[in-house]
Order: structure tokens, then sequence, then C-alpha cells
């Protein structure tokens, strides 16, 4: 069937902000489908809260809604704009949820809108844990024994009869949100209760354990006809027992012989005809290592995580034929784009592995829970590509930028051979590494499987590597050693390293091989490309320099921003795209080296060609000797390629836009302190140390609360503040801990209102397209700050103050393209706190409020062009006459034991936008879209640390105002019964067994308000406090100045029925400059 | 990591060079260079005599990874001259398996060839075509006369049975003839497990033979060489064919029946190894991934009107993958419903196989 003409104007739901388990992958899809839809003319309406996103770009859709992704909110842009249909399985949970509550409301119906692709019945076939066990038994396909409950007790009684352990799985959440293994009654009795809770049904699934049995998932497509496909097998590192999501990943499947693989696969396409899936699906299979047992464990009917590694992995665009298939076609009538001459209806072969490794966030929380299970932790992921696994999980972990280029983790040699078999047997994020220690000990393979259920394939490939590292640190290198070393995957760095040889005579450069979806069967013309090994002995053919002879064009080199962490998200990939796009626009042959397969920019037709490589100098050097292109950006792709500048510049790579000298100088303290004391800029006074007692004096010259972080960070990782010396000798030590070697900054905490700008500077003009305000004073990560556009409390004195200071950093930096820079304003003076010589998080969102084309501006001026040029003048950009509120998003309620409280490090996964016509319009929908319920009745538990306590009352005011009752602990209602409000007394938690746990867990709160001096010990009351809020779901403000926003936002009247509905593609005032134009 | 390995070296008849080192039986020999892409199915691509008087080189660039699992063979021994892989896995890991690939290749007596840039070797394949090649344990010995002359011939007779034998219960429903032409296992085992009783004939087994063991069906298996070559076969079949027995033919089954009804073969610049084929059924629009393993095809323009129709085409280059015939109770495909390797997705041929029989017993009163 071809394209099903009766479709004309299509609504797309996006997945909103990033958090952990919804990562940048649903704006790869989403771009791809976008794309689909627009070949084929027809017209898009866009719902998507989440501002950092391609797809929220303007020429992306017809109609573009940076709205909350609430359903009344959806159900009045349906209203408003009145599409014929619904693309429910492109915007991961949140849009399938969506659309499924769309349906059930009755709103599809009222409108005559359809869903496209995998309809209803099948989305509840595969989602509704019932239904699914039903229909899966209909058609013979083994599920694991299981119970579905809808209370405690059901699960207790089910457990009593398999006996532990058992699985909890929430019905309806994302990335098994909610979810967990119990051992015993006590662990199943608190786990269902939180997993009943978290489910928006109060429905849970109690399943058999079958941790050790090998995990196998396959990525399958199904069109209107009845056609199906595998894309992909991937086939888990880790047995089952830990979320997919933070497990290694290999594809294709590597242990199952065909009778295995062909089971597992039949099923799969099985279970998608049984579903009536209409796109792509995910199948998630256990499967028993030593029988042909299997069971089916989880079926996604919409594209995934796994789908997007799977695309990357194969280069089948599994989002666009699903779009297409959603549109009616089949997949026989779907060209393949890889080879150009064959069809979707096939089935990729791979003649390489790729293996994807997590990145997970515990270098930032160092008191979370490091072990896995089945509730993601990760936050992204990296992928590698080599023909041999060896040289896969090598690049895969050095890519992973954790400060490894082998699996040899330093720490663990201290570890006696018990406790490294004791801490096997959990999973953790270091069990890699674990494992390569135990093979180093020589502890036999067996013995690690039997520890860690691991199939013993991919411990001999871990094995091969270990003897090689042995022999090399023994016996003297040669030709030969040196060669196999490279197939290996090891760096030249590492192979001196451990060899001991000063300068290796041999140098391998590697050949380059094409993604082309059949293993060399077709000729393929598409430019996506991977590094291995292969001498010229063998044949080796570098697959690359056909395509880089064939084109005359000058070349650019981006570099791009590696795994999405926490203070560097997809911000940074949107960033790296729009310079892509713009050096095309500008006639440039575009390469991009990137290793998230998560992203807009690994799309093999986002630039001219793409290499999955790691983001190592070694890795980038190779791709740059064969590319030789007349310069390298590094400006948009976050610290990751800001870090590769000096050595870049230092192998005679020419740095396009701000020189590798002036990000030195940005970046190196003692430089910077030197240059704003010239250019006579005020910033906090501070010193630099490298021990606990140069700290605990310079803290002391300069008075608590003092600032304490190392240089060179990222996201304020292992930033404090210290209130006095206990948290200077806590911080120093883990500080010292990790063998840093680079100063540790003291500074003066100066509180005030935090500014940030974002600027282009050509050398002579200077163009800051917007202000920004944050909310909360300064002291909280700007990450995690809800951030307001334009700055409602700078008057033009002091607008024209921050324009003045910025002109002279940028000419004392030399800046050429972008900046950004965070001011703090104490009483009306003005003081540097950080200055970032590229693009910026903010960048994506404040493009899209003011119009202006920040990253195409900054590309453009970095080569030369004139801002006066460019059509968007220089200074101030005029203000919008729309308010902009960007607020951040956490993923608490998946990292255990994680403090809340928010502070100098940057704690937030992703952000969302409320734009209004005024300050309390665009909060409140900030607010809304960041998943707050701001509900407006009930009561609010405070307690704040004797600091804030003069602060406290007004607030708690205003709560009272609106209607709250008031609770709080002793030493805050002494503050609100001394204002005249009326309180009631809760115990701490040591006081009294009826405590403020108790009242949490009663479920009467609606807020908290928590702040302290102390943090981050799992073991402090407060923490605790606020990990019970996070596990209930409690909205928990951790600063005044947030607390006192949320109050006025529920004091303004507004509702998700009331607020504006802003379209981004008609934003009134851009209109009427389109039109003066 | 394995140490003193011998260096065994790949020449290509046009020249090229592949270096690698050797496996399995430690000397050289001749043979035309094919490559498969499966991504598993190692040892049905080994065990497959269709493979026979060939050198199969694997796309996929990790062979051995579940050793050696006697369950999965399709035949009792290797028919390939040399099968040439990226990184061989001397360690590996599958409950069923009883031992490594190198041991298994030794002890049949056949040449392997590993570290080998298959990709390279593949794309070579791809763009010159099907190739001869030796592999040399020094290339020194390398022969550009005996490359150039190698050419795989009476394949079927060197593949199938010497003797008759019978599987399946006696008196069940059906009664096959199968003609092996070098046959999968699992051919076979489709027909037991749908109530069949099976007599496996020899490649020359005269069609009056046939008719004496009045079977319901006969079966034509898939099987190596050239298709033209089986100018004895194809005259039997024409009297199978004039007796209205129903017949169903694979792979070369396939070619032989079109060839045995006057349509052509060709043979194709690389073929079709893997299992990952997009095949269409014309009548129904449907697609089916199929496994595959030929490197002739009948010549879709030669089938003739009235006589035949085209029924399953590949997806990827229009070829012919399946043939209806009109008159008699016929039915062909190029592609492998009994997969091993490869997809399940077409065993319901066996099953229109047994209502052909059905009918045409109903018929036959």
């Amino acid at each position: 069937m071809p394209l099903d003409k009766s479709i004309k104007k299509v609504m797309v739901i996006g997945s909103g902000p990033i958090v952990i388990g919804q990562a940048a992958e649903f704006d790869y899809a989403g771009t791809q489908a976008l794309r689909a839809l627009k070949e084929e003319n027809i017209e898009v309406v866009l719902v998507n809260s989440n501002p950092a996103t391609i797809m929220t770009d303007r020429t992306m859709a017809d109609k573009i809604y940076l709205e909350p992704l609430v359903l009344t909110t959806i159900k009045r842009i349906i209203e408003k704009e009145r599409p014929d249909s619904l693309l429910s399985s492109l915007g991961g949970q949140i849009g399938l949820t969506l659309s499924m509550q769309l349906n059930k409301a009755g709103v599809l119906d009222k409108y005559g809108v359809r869903i496209l692709g995998t309809g209803a019945d099948a989305i509840d076939k595969a989602e509704d844990r019932q239904i699914f066990k039903d229909t899966m038994a209909k058609i013979n396909q083994p599920t694991i024994p299981s119970v579905v409950a809808n209370d405690v007790k059901a699960a207790l009684s089910f457990a009593e009869v398999t006996g532990y352990p058992v699985i909890v799985r929430p019905a309806f959440t994302l990335a098994g949100s909610g979810g967990g293994i119990a051992e015993n009654d006590e662990e199943l009795r608190e786990i269902a209760r939180n997993g009943l809770m978290q489910s928006p049904i109060n429905q849970i699934l109690v399943e058999k354990g079958i941790s050790g049995w090998k995990e196998i998932e396959f990525e399958v497509m199904r069109d209107r006809r009845g056609n199906v496909i595998t894309v992909c097998s991937m086939e888990n590192f880790d047995p089952v027992g830990i979320h997919t999501g933070d497990s290694i990943v290999i594809a294709p499947a590597v242990t199952l012989a065909d009778k295995e693989y062909q089971m597992l696969r039949s099923a799969a396409l099985d279970i998608i005809s049984a579903l009536g899936v209409e796109g792509g699906c995910n199948c998630q299979f256990a499967l028993h290592p030593h029988s042909f047992e299997y069971a089916v464990i989880e079926v996604n009917p919409r594209v995934s995580r796994s789908s997007a590694l799977a695309s990357k992995a194969t280069g089948y665009p599994i989002a666009k034929v699903a779009t297409k298939i959603a549109l009616g076609y089949n997949l026989d009538e779907i060209i393949n784009e890889v080879t150009g001459s064959t069809y979707a209806a096939f089935e990729p072969t791979l003649d390489y592995v790729a293996v994807k490794f997590p990145k997970w966030p515990f270098d930032k929380f160092i008191y979370a829970k490091r072990e896995l299970g089945t509730q993601m932790k990760a936050t992204g992921e990296v992928m590698s590509i080599a023909d041999t696994f060896e040289m896969a999980i090598m690049k895969a972990v050095r890519g992973a930028e954790i400060g490894l280029d082998t699996l040899s983790l330093s720490h663990l040699t201290g570890l006696d051979d018990k406790k490294l078999k004791k801490q096997m047997r959990r999973p953790t994020d270091e069990r890699i590494f674990l494992v390569y220690e135990a093979l180093k000990r020589n502890i036999s393979v067996d013995e690690i499987n039997e520890l860690t259920k691991i199939d013993r394939w991919f411990l001999y490939k871990l094995d091969n590597i270990r003897l090689y590292e042995e022999n090399i640190a023994s016996e003297p290198m040669n030709a030969s050693l040196y060669n196999e070393g490279k197939r290996l995957g090891f760096t030249d760095k590492a192979l001196k390293r451990i060899s001991g040889v000063q300068e290796l005579p041999w140098r391998m450069t590697p050949t380059y091989r094409m993604v082309d979806t059949c293993g060399g069967e077709f000729l393929a013309t598409t430019p996506y490309f991977y590094g291995t090994f292969s001498s010229e002995v063998r044949g080796g053919e570098n697959e690359a320099l056909d395509f880089i002879a064939a084109s005359e064009k000058k070349r650019v080199v981006v570099i791009g921003s590696g795994p999405i962490r926490i203070g560097q998200g997809i911000e940074f990939d949107y960033a790296s795209v729009h310079c892509v796009w713009s050096l095309k626009k500008m006639g440039y042959e575009v390469v991009i080296i990137n290793n998230n397969p998560e992203t807009v920019s690994t799309d093999f037709d986002t630039g001219d060609r793409l290499y999955f490589e790691p983001l190592t100098i070694e890795d980038v050097m190779n791709i740059i000797e064969i590319e030789n292109p007349l310069g390298v950006i590094v400006a948009f792709g976050g610290q990751t390629s800001i870090k590769l500048t000096q050595q870049l510049h230092k192998n005679a790579v020419n740095i396009i836009g701000t020189s590798a000298d002036s990000i030195d100088m940005a970046e190196d303290r003692e430089r910077f302190d030197q240059l704003l004391e010239k250019l006579a800029i005020n910033r906090p006074r501070g010193h630099t140390v490298m021990s606990v007692e140069g700290a605990l004096k310079a803290a002391e010259d300069l008075e608590y609360p003092v600032l304490l972080r190392p240089s060179y960070v990222l996201g304020g990782q292992n930033m404090i503040i210290a209130f006095g010396p206990a948290d200077i000798k806590e911080y120093m030590k883990v500080i010292l801990n990790k063998g840093q070697d680079n100063p540790v900054l003291v500074d003066k905490y100066l509180c005030g209102t935090e500014i940030e700008v974002d600027a282009i500077f050509d050398g002579h003009e200077l163009l800051i397209p917007g202000i920004m305000e944050h909310v909360e004073r300064t002291g909280i990560h700007s990450g995690d700050s809800i951030a307001v556009h334009p700055a409602p409390n700078i008057d033009q004195g002091l607008a024209d103050t921050i324009l003045e200071t910025t002109k002279k950093i940028c000419v004392g930096l030399k800046v050429a393209g972008i900046i950004n820079i965070q001011y703090v304003v104490v009483r009306r003076e003005l003081f540097v706190i950080e200055v970032n010589p590229r693009a910026s998080r903010t960048v994506p969102y404040l493009s899209k409020v003011t119009g202006v084309p920040m990253v195409e501006l900054a590309t453009r001026v970095s080569l030369g062009e004139k801002l006066l040029d460019l059509g968007f003048g220089s200074g101030i950009y005029e203000p919008t006459p729309y308010t902009a509120v960007k607020v951040p998003v956490f993923s608490f309620e998946k990292l255990t034991d994680v403090d809340t409280h928010l502070g100098p490090e940057m704690k937030s996964t992703g952000e969302v936008l409320g734009i209004g016509k005024n300050l309390q319009e665009a909060l409140y929908k900030g607010l809304l879209s960041a998943g707050y319920s701001l509900v407006k009745a009930g009561s609010v538990f405070i307690s704040v640390r004797d600091t804030e306590k003069p602060e406290i009352a007004a607030i708690a005011k205003k709560f009272h105002q609106i209607g709250f009752e008031l609770y709080a602990t002793s030493g805050t209602a002494d503050v609100l019964s001394g204002s005249g409000l009326k309180v009631q007394r809760v115990h701490k938690i040591h006081e009294n067994k009826n405590n403020v746990m108790t009242l949490l867990e009663g479920g009467e709160v609606n807020y908290i308000i928590s702040t302290s001096t102390k943090g981050r010990n799992p073991e402090r009351d407060s923490v605790k406090i606020r990990r019970k809020a996070s596990k209930l779901g409690i909205p928990c403000l951790t600063s005044l100045d947030t607390a006192n926003a949320v109050a006025d936002s529920l004091m303004s009247g507004y509702t998700p029925d009331n607020t504006g509905l802003i379209d981004l593609n008609n934003l009134s005032h851009l209109m009427k400059k389109a039109e003066a134009k | 990591m394995e140490k003193a390995e011998h260096e065994a070296y790949l020449i290509l008849e046009s020249g090229k060079i592949f270096q690698g080192k050797s496996f399995g039986a430690l000397r050289g020999t001749v043979g035309e260079i094919v490559f498969a892409t499966g991504m598993t199915g190692y040892l049905e691509t080994l065990t497959d005599p269709s493979y026979y008087g060939q050198a199969v080189v694997q796309t996929f660039p990790l062979i051995g990874n579940y050793g050696v699992i006697p369950d999965d063979f399709e035949s009792g021994k290797i028919y390939m001259k040399a099968y040439i892989v990226n990184q061989l896995c001397t360690a590996p890991s599958n409950f069923r398996s009883v031992s490594a690939l190198d041991a298994f290749l030794k002890e049949q007596g056949i040449v392997g060839l590993h570290d080998i840039d298959t990709r390279t070797l593949t794309k070579t394949l791809r763009s010159n075509g099907v190739m001869n090649g030796m592999i040399a344990l020094d290339p020194a010995d390398a022969d550009m006369d005996i490359i150039g002359k190698y050419r795989v011939k009476e394949a079927v007779a060197n593949v199938s049975t010497r003797k008759i034998y019978k599987l399946g219960a006696p008196q069940s429903r059906f009664h096959v003839a199968v003609y092996d032409l070098g046959l999968k296992t699992n051919i076979i085992r489709e027909l037991v497990s749908r109530g069949c009783e099976v007599t496996v004939l020899p490649h020359d087994t005269k069609a009056d033979r046939v008719l004496g063991l009045n079977p319901d069906g006969v079966m034509l298996t898939n099987g190596p060489g050239d298709p033209v070559e089986n100018a004895g076969i194809i005259e039997n079949l024409k009297i199978l064919i004039a007796a209205k027995v129903p017949i169903f033919g694979i792979c070369l089954g396939h070619q032989l029946l079109a060839l045995a009804h006057g349509f052509k073969t060709e043979k194709l610049k690389y073929g079709h190894r893997g299992a990952n084929q997009p095949v269409k059924n014309l009548f129904t629009k449907q697609v089916y991934i199929s496994s595959q393993n030929h490197g002739y095809a009948v010549v879709t323009d030669s089938i003739i009107p009235g006589v035949a129709d085209s029924w399953f085409v590949n997806v990827n280059d229009n070829t012919s993958e399946g043939i209806w015939y009109c008159n008699t109770p016929c039915f062909s495909v190029q592609f492998h419903p009994e997969a091993c390797s490869g997809p399940r997705d077409t065993a319901f041929l066996f099953e229109r196989f047994i209502e052909l029989m059905e009918v045409n017993q109903y018929a036959a009163g």
C-alpha cells in the first residue's frame, strides 16, 4: 500500500525533558520522523516541552508548541489545531502514555483523530501487564511466572508460592521506575508499595527472579500488510537482572547458535504479528544459558533507546521507516537509503560488532548507591564499532570519558581477593573492571562465570586482552606484537605505558570501514565510518579515502559532545548539529566525529561524513590526518571537545574560532585572574590550593562561606559551598582520594542575583541575544536554576554594564565566536563568576525564543564573517514580548541515596521551557512541564536551616494564604508561629516514632521546603526526608527562591485550562519582523 | 592467543593476494571463492553440500563463537573446499558445543584460513564477480594456471547419496520420493514432522523407478553446481512432470524443474548467500525474509506464460525466487524454506506441498 492520502495534518508528541531512561534518542527518532512527514508534504503539529532539541527547531514542523506534556494542554492544542492523525510511538513512554490517555478520555474520538502506526489495542496488549500475558499465552510464547498485583498483599502471596527473589515492575512507567528485586518479605513490602504508587494505574507485575539468564533483544518491524523483519539482535554482556539501559550491550547477539537465534527471532516476529504492531517494536527475551528454555520479558511497541542503538549499529533508520509505515507504506515500498538500490524489507547483516557502554552519574553523586538492578541509572551511553569484540570494548571504555583507556581500574588493586569476588557478585557500574582485575589475578573464567553469570564467551575475550597486556609488560615489544595490540584496540599511548617503550618505532593507522547494512554485499554510498586496524598485508582498505578524494570543497571537522551526562546534555548535540548545518550552508564539507548513538549528530546524513569513534586525541588525530581539514571546531561539543583543544593545537591542528591559547586563558584560573585584574573586572576573591591545610587557611582568609571546586570541571562536578572547616575536610578528602592533580579553587561565596549571558563576538562587534536571570540566588548551579529571559530585575544601567563588561572580556580573551559568562549582581555591583569559551546549555532555548540563530552566527563569525553583515545587529538584542522560563528536571527517583538538595554541583538531567505573556504564566507553564503537579490545596512541610529562618515566614505566609496547612520541625515552627502563622509541629526522625517520615508516608503533604547546611551524606535526617520525598513523588523545594517562585505561581490563578498556547512558529514579534523584511 | 600459527595466503584469480593464518587442515587448496552473509549458522553452512567445490568467506567477522554442535549439521560432512574467516574463536561458549571449529576442520581434513580481511575480500568479489582462488601456505606455490582453470564439476554426483534409504514412519499418510541432489537434512525433518514417509534417492534414479515407488509427491532438493550440467536428471524430471506427480523443488531443484519445463538459467555475478534476502510473493504481495545459497538463477523472462507463473521474486534485484506451474502440480522456490541456517519464515511452503499431495490423492481417488 502506498501513502495513505487521507492523512493531511499529523500531531507528533515528543518525549519532553531528558531524564534517566529517556534521553536524546527521542530527539533523534523524532527528527527522523518529522523529516519523513515533510517528505510527504504533510502538515505537522509538534508538541514537546524540551527546548534543547533539534525536533523543536522552527524548520522541523509547521506548528511547534513548547507546551507542558499534560493531558489538558494537549487536548486544547488538538481543539485548536484539529489534526486528523496522531503519531504516538515516537515520543518515548511519555508520548505513548499521553496518546493512550487521549484515547481513553475520548478526545481522539471527539475530534476525529486517529492514531497512526501501532494502534491503541496493540499498545494496550503490550503495555497492560495482564492483557500482555494473556496475549502471549494465546500464541504460546512463554512468559516469566508472575502475577499482576494491585496491592501489596497479592505480591506477598505470589512470592510465598514461587519463592524469592522476585522482581517488581510497575505498569506504565519509564525505565523501570519504582521497580526492584526483592529477596524477602520486608523488601517486597517496600518495593511493591513504592511501585504501586509510581504506576499511574496503581498496578505492578511481580515475577519470578530469573537473574543469570542471558538477556537478548530484538528490534523488529511490521507494516500494515503484515510483512515482518528483524533489524537487529542484541545481547547483553550483563545477564538478566540489570536493566538493559545499564547493561553493556553487543550487537548482534554473539553466543547464540543459529537454532537459538532463529527460535527467538521467530518468537519476536510472532509477537509483533499477534500484537498487530505497525512500525517498530522492541522485544526482550531471557534465555536459559543451558537449555532452549526462554521467556519473553518485555515488549515496547514504539521506538526506544534500543531502537536508536540498533539504528546506529546497523545503519537501518528505524524511526524513519516506522513513520513511513505509519503513513501507509509497506516495507518493500521504502528504499534503503544506505544502498539507495535495495528496500527496507530486508534484514541488515553486520560485518563488525557494535558495543554499547552506559554512562553513569556516579562520578557526580558520590553517595549514590552504585548497585545496578532493574531500575536504570545511566544518563547516557557511548557506542563503538570494530571487527573484534576486544577492540570494540576497548574503544567503548575509552570513549566513555571515565578516565580510562584500558580495562585496568587502578583503585581495584587495593581489594583483596575475597572482597573482589564479593563485589563481582553484586553488579555495579565497575563490574567489568572488577572482572578484568580478577582475570589479572588468575581467577579462572569458570569461577568468574559462576560469580557473575556473564557468559564465558565475553570472559574469554577479556582474557585475550589481559594475556596480551601481560605479554607486552614482560616481553620486549616487536612489530607483530604491536600489530596485535592495535587489533585488540589499544591506543599507542596505552601500549607505550604498559610496555614501557618510550617511542614506538611502528605506527599502524586505522583503516576506516563503512557501516553499510549489508556486509558489503551491495554497493553503498553512506559516508558512515568506523575505524579498525587491518594491516596492508591483510588487504586493509581505507574506505573513507575515496570519499575524501571525491570532494574539492574546503573541509571542517566538528567534534561532538560524547555521551549524555549530567552537565553535558542534549544541548551540546543541538549546538553541534547546528554548527554542521551552518557549515554546509556556507559551502564547506563537514566531517563529524562523535560516539553517542542517541543523537542527531550521529545520523549518517547530518554531516558529509560521520566517523563513529571515541573522542580521544589519538582517535581524533587519526581522522584529522586523512581528512586534512582547514580546521577543527571545538566550541559546540561541550567540555568533551574543549578538553581536546590544547592537544590538537600541539599537533598543529588549526582551531577554528577562539584560539587554543584563549581557551587556555579562560580555563586556567591563574591566567584568567590576571586577565580580569588587567581589565579591572570584579570577581569573588579566591585562592588556589593543593592540600587540606591550604584550603583551611584560604577559607579563613576569605571568611566562610566559601566555594570549593577543582579546576577544569564540568557542570560543577565536585563543587560545594563550605560553611565551616568540617565541610572543607570532608570535601578535600573526597577530592584528594580521586587522585586529583589539578589544584582546588577556594573562592569567597557571594550571595546575589545570578545573571547569565551567551554572546557572540567577531573581534569588533558583540551581540548578546539575551540576558538571563536565575530565580535562585548564587550557590545553585546554573544548570539547576530556573532561568528567566528577559531578566526581570536588570534595568538599563545594569544591562549596559553587562554589555560593557562582556565586551571587555571578549576583547581580552580574543574571542572569535561564542562565549558564555555567568555573573553575580550584589547590590548593583557586577562580579564575574564563570566564563566558558564555548556554547553553553542555554544556547538552544535562547535561540528559539529570541529567533537569533546563535550557533549559525557563531560559526560564521568563527570563519571570519562580520556580525553586522549577518542581519541581527550588535549590542543587546531587543527583548521579546514573551517571558521564557527554563526549568530544570531531575531524575532523583532513579538514584538511590542521592541528596536532592540543590547546590553548586549540577544535578539535573534535563530541562523544559515555559513561555508566557508574563513571568507568572511562563513560570506556571515551566513548572507544570517540569512535572510539578501544582495542586493548590493541602499542606506544606517546612524545615529550613538557621541562616534562612528570617526569610521563611514570608514564603510560608503565601502558602497559608493560598489555603495550605503548614507543618514544620521545631526550630522552623518557632519562627513561623512567631510571625503569627498557624503551624503544626512535627517530630524529627530521632525524636519520636511518630515523626516527619510517618507524616510524609501518610500522603498528606503536597510540598516540602527543606534546606540544610549539611547535605549529601545519606545518613543525615534532612537527606532522609528529601529522599523520602523523592520516593513518594512529593515536590521538594531546596531553595527558598524556588519555593517563593512556586508560591507565586500557585497564587497567579493560572491553570492548564487558561494558559496561552504559543506556537513557536508564530511568535508575534518575530512574525512582525518577518513582515517588515 | 595462539602462537606459532602458520601463515597462509589466498591468491585470487585476479592476482590479488590476502594474507592470513592457517587453521583446520594444514595444506593448500583451490576453489571457487564465494561469500556468505549470515551472522549465525556457520555449522549449517559448513555442512551444506551445496557449497561443494567452493571456498566460503564469512562476512561476519567473529566465527566459531558457539563451537561445534553436531545436532546442527545439515549433512554428514563438510563438502566445501575451504573456509575463510576473519576472527576465529578459539574459546567458544555454548551449552551444546563439543569442540572448537579448528578441531572440527582438522578432523574433516578441510582447509581453513583465518585473520583475513573478509570485508575487503567480499568487496572484491562483489565488484569483480565470483572468482577462483588458491589457498597456499607459501605464496610461491600459487599457480595462476591452475587457479584460472578450476571448475566445479560433477558436483551433484559427488554429494548425492549412493544408496536408497527410508526415513519417517512407515505407512505415513504421504510417501515422498526425495531426489538427493545434495540435500540438507532439515528438508527431510520438515517432511517427516508433517507426517511423511520419505524415500531418499540417488540423483541418477530413473523416473520409472521413482514412479514404481508410487509416491504421493517428489521433492527435488538443493544442491551444488551449474544446473545445466544435470541433463540426465532433467530428462527424468520430464517424465515425472508428464506423470503429474506433485513436485516441490528447492534451490537446485527449482532450477532443474524450470529447465525441465524448457526455461533457462544463468549464472549470477556473485550470487545470493545469506539469511537476510527478501522475497516477495507476487500473488499476495507478502514479503518474506529467506535463507539463500545460490550462484545460478532461473531467467525470469524465460518462464513461458501459460506454462508457469512467476511466483516469488527477490525484492533487491528482482531475480526469480519461485515458480508456480499452471498445468502440472508443481511448484518450486529458489530460497530455502527449510532454513537451517536462517529464518524459518517460509516453512509454511512444506504445508503447501502437503496440501498439493492431499488434493492430488483426492483427485486420484
